[in-house]
């Protein structure tokens, strides 16, 4: 059974290609079944798959297809690999990926381009599987790329509208700055070490560098980079809020539940390379520490329920990069799929209040629906409880793993702690204010709710699993990373253990008091002069995008207007003048006047003789 | 095979093309693409053979001007069959993506291509330095009567700058030739063109740099390099469609073959002394040509441009003298010339509809033929480096047998990636997407003609990117004439 790995990505990629191939005449029902079907049978292959190999009592298995390229001895080969890593991995995609799938078959319903959407979603669930499931690096980033592009053409799918096509092509143009340090590290490391071969290239590291050394640190760097770009970190961070420009399923299976996890999987793809570096591990936390923290104050002031939701993705996956630079791995890789559940939840019952208020995004004009949408509002109120990791949630227990881990970590773990706990406060917070200002107070706008089965029942599916996926975590992911990563029993320090269990529930209390109650008048705060200047920081994502714009972006587009006709030219075009000019002096002397010509004749042989007499 | 029988059928075809314009409009099309046909599968039957015992595919050599030494020696060994074969391909290409657009003349018109052909094979087969000089020629005097007869509005100066460029340079290389037989002459005395005898030749270094500057001169202007790349933007800016797709498509090549078939092998240690500038100007060409690709408004001069970008990377991939860098520069030369024979007859099919190249005009064309528009993306994404297609695989074997020469130079080219993904992306902005423009209501889409084309070149390049195999080893034979493995 386990040599029907390689169905598992062949099946989206049929889609696609049956998608392309009919060029959007098939009937709708015909596409949608095509488009969710697809992703459905490469989830039940996985199921297949997963279920032998748990069963069996290998850690890895892996399929060679056919080689690639050989150059010397440069070999690689286009193979898949699994292991319980991958197989996590594969789970939330395929998983995951079909209930957004199938959500989607309702929500694109009357919108142009049915058919060229599900392609492209299609041909990401392919991309993406390649990205976990390849054996060398270099198909790990033909599927890096191979996302990317999906979510450049997924973001900009509604392309008539120029700003849709501005976030899409800066979410491709910043991501692949990071992805250019990322096949830097793919250079440095076949250098180093001869091989891209993932199993290969940590044997060797570990045998070349059994102490760690400048080089395993650069290069654990150089890949660090290509993951803050996929993932949105700080500093190449700024494209993921505008990218909430695409479809809010897109939002919900690219940038929240899959490829934005990809620089977490990556990292904890190449742990070894980590292991041998403590700089490398140290700049991984601060990274993920600096996120979290940054945008959980973004995500407390912005308006559109996407963005807020964009932001808080941005801050749970700077906690899996702090659970990975803190040592938490199994944590992390646990984060990453509670998130995917609940993220996705969250997504989903936005999309619907969105569909039922007729687009409209600005939570300012929501208000009062939670009876008018029911299925939504429940939804999105466990998908809440998950994200601020209130108790009894999957999403306590993937985040109450990583802080007490990071709370018992020898180097600065409890600096590191407090900062994430006081995110996590932040994250109750503005998850209360999201709540209240969609749901409840007075109702702004009536909704039409639209929703049949395909798109309740994948809300009802993700709210089991973002209660229950908790479970998940101790039958499965115990084994995750062996005896490399912390073990998840942990002998806490009590009062540590009770303030992180305590804090997010403090946060809701206070979120209740701040925004449903008049207990404290917010207003006084909000727009008071410090209180307006620090609002606007926020909602501008701490002014990042300015930077770049006036740092990059203008002077390059300055250079590229003032020389579009190429200064190289001119080179030659003064030299042309320059012959030119001498033709045209030529041309005037040959006037046809008898008497020029005797003149000029004359002037020559006289100018000769001088020079001869001189001479 | 025979590769003599090859070019006169070509040159036939040329004549015969010519002159059967007078019973049918269309009918010189027809001869054109039939023998383009003809010679693409003759090539694919000669590649599924294999090659000889000695390596080759063909091997002829008859007496010319025994006075002067000089020989038609035609060989063909992997790198050059593969590069006739992309030949012949984008010639078919070619003829079809003018299909339509020349309505004058057309009989001259593909005898020019023809013989533009027939001169292109045999400056990949010629194994005499007089004869690859004189098919040098051959190619270039079809080219610029394709420019100048039916180019667009500013014709006289594209093609008379192309003209000039080229022959400056072609002079200096014949020079060298001249002055490299002379040398040999003087320690041999034997007068000789033969490419295998002078190989031979022991020159001194400082007669070896100059001559071999004179070579480097002549094929970097061809590639095009920084900073003798300026008659490229209005040569192809001007020249009409299939006039576009061969010089993209195949005549670049011919400056990047010109490099490895005569700079690095006849100057091996010239060549090596000199790889910082060589890699350097591939550097400079892979930004400079990026960001100028960025600051056009003309479609076809944006592809263009884009085009100085990726000729860069192989200029760097052959100066990193190593296997990787130099296979990966023969990849990118086959990847480029599908990648971008597609965008400019793209860039032709939306001229021939909307009579304007300017992308100021265009927008939203995507919702008005939305073929093109996926075929644009596919092309434009291929352009950008995206791994599972050819151009991926050229670059990143570039880069990666230039890091192991020089990690600086290296960094600045993967740099190139980045603004790759900076004009691609913009192009396919102003061009197919954002709001559809309203002067432009309608808009033919592609038809089978310009689709079965597009097809065959998509298919190209998946087949490059996935399994590169069949490119690369068809140039493993000549790497140890490179002397870049033992």
């Amino acid at each position: 059974m386990m040599n029907l790995l390689w169905l598992i990505p062949t099946f989206p990629l049929a889609g696609f290609l049956i998608l392309c191939a009919t060029e959007g005449k098939l009937p709708k029902v015909v596409t949608a079944c095509i488009g969710a079907g697809s992703v459905g049978l490469s989830a039940i292959a996985a199921t297949l798959v997963g279920w032998e190999f748990v069963t069996s009592d290998s850690t890895s298995y892996s399929q060679v297809l056919w080689t690639w390229m050989v150059v010397g001895d440069f070999n690689v080969s286009i193979s898949l690999y699994l292991d319980y890593l991958a197989l996590v991995m594969v789970g939330v995609i395929t998983g995951v990926g079909f209930l957004i799938h199938l959500y989607a078959t309702g929500y694109m319903w009357d919108e142009e381009g049915y058919s060229r959407f599900f392609a492209y979603m299609n041909l990401f669930v392919f991309a993406m599987l390649l990205l976990v499931l390849g054996d060398s690096l270099l198909l790990l980033f033909l599927g890096w790329e191979g996302v990317g592009l999906c979510s450049y053409l997924l973001i900009g799918f509604f392309h008539t509208d120029p700003a849709n096509g501005y976030a899409a092509r800066k979410a491709f143009v910043v991501t692949r700055v990071g992805d250019t340090a990322l096949i830097l590290g793919l250079f440095l490391l076949f250098r180093e070490v001869g091989t891209l071969d993932i199993q290969q290239s940590l044997d060797g590291a570990r045998d070349i560098w059994p102490d760690g050394s400048v080089m395993n640190t650069a290069i654990a760097l150089l890949l660090l980079g290509g993951a803050i770009g996929k993932s949105a970190q700080v500093p190449l961070q700024t494209w993921l809020p505008d990218a909430m420009a695409g479809p809010t399923p897109v939002s919900a299976l690219i940038h929240a539940a899959t490829m934005v996890t990809a620089g977490v999987y990556l990292i904890a793809r190449m742990q070894d390379l980590y292991l041998l570096s403590e700089t490398a591990t140290l700049c991984v936390a601060v990274v993920g520490l600096v996120t979290l923290f940054i945008a959980s104050f973004t995500a407390l002031v912005q308006s559109d329920i996407k963005r807020v939701l964009a932001f808080s993705t941005m801050s749970q996956i700077g906690y899996m990069f702090f659970a990975l630079g803190v040592g938490a791995w199994s944590a992390a890789i646990f984060h990453l799929m509670t998130h995917a559940f609940f993220k996705a939840l969250l997504f989903l019952a936005s999309g619907s209040v969105i569909l039922a208020l007729h687009h409209e995004q600005d939570m300012h004009k929501m208000g009062g629906l939670w009876r008018k949408l029911p299925i939504p509002f429940w939804s999105m109120l466990i998908g809440s409880a998950a994200l601020a990791a209130l108790p009894f949630t999957s999403g306590f227990v993937s985040k109450d793993a990583i802080l007490l881990t990071a709370a018992h970590s020898e180097t600065l773990g409890m600096t590191f702690w407090s900062i994430a706990v006081a995110a996590a406060f932040m994250t109750s917070l503005y998850t209360v204010r999201m709540m209240y200002l969609t749901f409840f107070g007075e109702t702004k706008t009536e909704p039409h709710d639209k929703s049949k089965a395909n798109m309740w029942l994948p809300l009802l599916v993700l709210s089991v699993l973002s209660i229950g996926g908790g479970w998940l975590g101790f039958t499965v992911l115990g084994t995750l990373f062996g005896d490399k990563g912390v073990p998840f029993e942990l002998h806490l320090k009590e009062l540590v253990a009770i303030a992180t269990m305590c804090v997010p529930l403090l946060g809701v209390l206070v979120g209740y008091l701040l925004f449903a109650t008049n207990v404290f008048d917010r207003r006084k705060i909000s727009d008071s002069a410090p209180g307006k200047a620090v609002g606007r920081f926020w909602f501008v994502g701490w002014g990042f995008d300015k930077i770049y714009d006036s740092l990059i972006v203008n002077p390059f587009r300055w250079l590229a207007r003032v020389n579009k006709s190429d200064a190289v030219d001119y080179l030659y075009r003064f030299t042309t003048l320059v012959a030119r000019i001498f033709h045209n002096l030529l041309t005037v002397s040959q006037n046809g006047r008898l008497r020029w010509y005797a003149l000029t004749m004359f002037s020559g042989l006289l100018f000769v003789l001088i020079v001869v007499a001189l001479i | 095979m025979n590769v003599a029988l090859l070019i006169g059928l070509l040159l036939t075809a040329g004549l015969v093309a010519w002159s059967s314009e007078r019973f049918h409009k269309s009918l010189p099309n027809w001869v054109a693409l039939v023998s383009f046909l003809i010679a693409t599968i003759w090539i694919v039957f000669v590649w599924l053979n294999g090659p000889s015992e000695g390596g080759t595919y063909a091997d002829q050599s008859y007496e010319w001007i025994p006075r002067f030494g000089i020989s038609l020696t035609l060989r063909v060994d992997g790198l050059s069959l593969m590069l006739i074969g992309l030949t012949t391909l984008l010639g078919a290409v070619a003829v079809v993506s003018s299909w339509t657009e020349t309505q004058t003349r057309q009989g001259f018109f593909q005898f020019n291509i023809l013989w533009v052909m027939a001169g292109v094979v045999g400056v990949f087969s010629a194994f005499d330095l007089f004869l690859f000089f004189f098919f040098w020629e051959v190619m270039l005097i079809p080219m610029y009567f394709l420019i100048a007869i039916w180019g667009h509005e500013d014709k006289a100066y594209a093609s008379m700058k192309f003209f000039l460029f080229t022959q400056i340079s072609g002079l200096l290389m014949l020079v060298a030739i001249v002055a490299l037989v002379w040398v040999h002459y003087d320690i041999h005395g034997i007068i000789t063109f033969d490419y295998d005898t002078l190989l031979e030749t022991e020159l001194d270094s400082s007669v070896a740099r100059l001559l071999m500057l004179g070579f480097f001169i002549a094929f970097i202007t061809k590639l095009p390099s920084v900073p003798v790349h300026t008659w490229l933007p209005d040569a192809h800016t001007q020249a009409p469609t299939a006039g576009s797709v061969i010089l993209a498509g195949i005549l670049l090549k011919t400056g990047a073959y010109g490099l490895i078939r005569f700079v690095i092998t006849l100057f091996p240690e010239a060549s090596q002394e000199f790889w910082v500038y060589g890699m350097g100007l591939g550097v400079i060409s892979i930004l400079y040509g990026g960001y100028m690709a960025y600051s056009q408004s003309d479609f076809k001069r944006l592809v263009a441009y884009s085009s100085i970008a990726h000729m860069g990377f192989v200029l760097v991939g052959v100066y990193s003298f190593n296997e990787l860098g130099i296979q990966g520069a023969i990849v990118t030369m086959i990847a480029h010339g599908f990648s971008t024979a597609a965008l400019f007859m793209m860039a032709g099919a939306l001229q021939e509809r909307l009579h304007t190249r300017e992308m100021s005009k265009m927008g939203g064309l995507w919702v008005r033929a939305p073929r093109m528009g996926a075929v644009t993306m596919f092309f434009v994404i291929a352009s950008v480096g995206m791994p599972g297609l050819g151009n991926f695989i050229g670059e990143f074997l570039v880069l990666l047998g230039a890091f192991q020469k020089n990690v600086l130079l290296t960094v600045l080219a993967a740099l190139g990636i980045v603004v790759a993904a900076v004009y691609g992306l913009s192009l396919m902005q102003r061009s197919f997407q954002g709001t559809p423009n309203p002067d432009v209501p309608e808009m033919k889409d592609f038809a089978f003609r310009e689709m079965s084309v597009m097809v065959v070149l998509m298919v190209g390049l998946v087949w490059v990117g996935i399994y590169p195999q069949h490119v690369l080893g068809m140039t493993d034979a000549i790497l140890p004439l490179l002397g870049v493995v033992p």
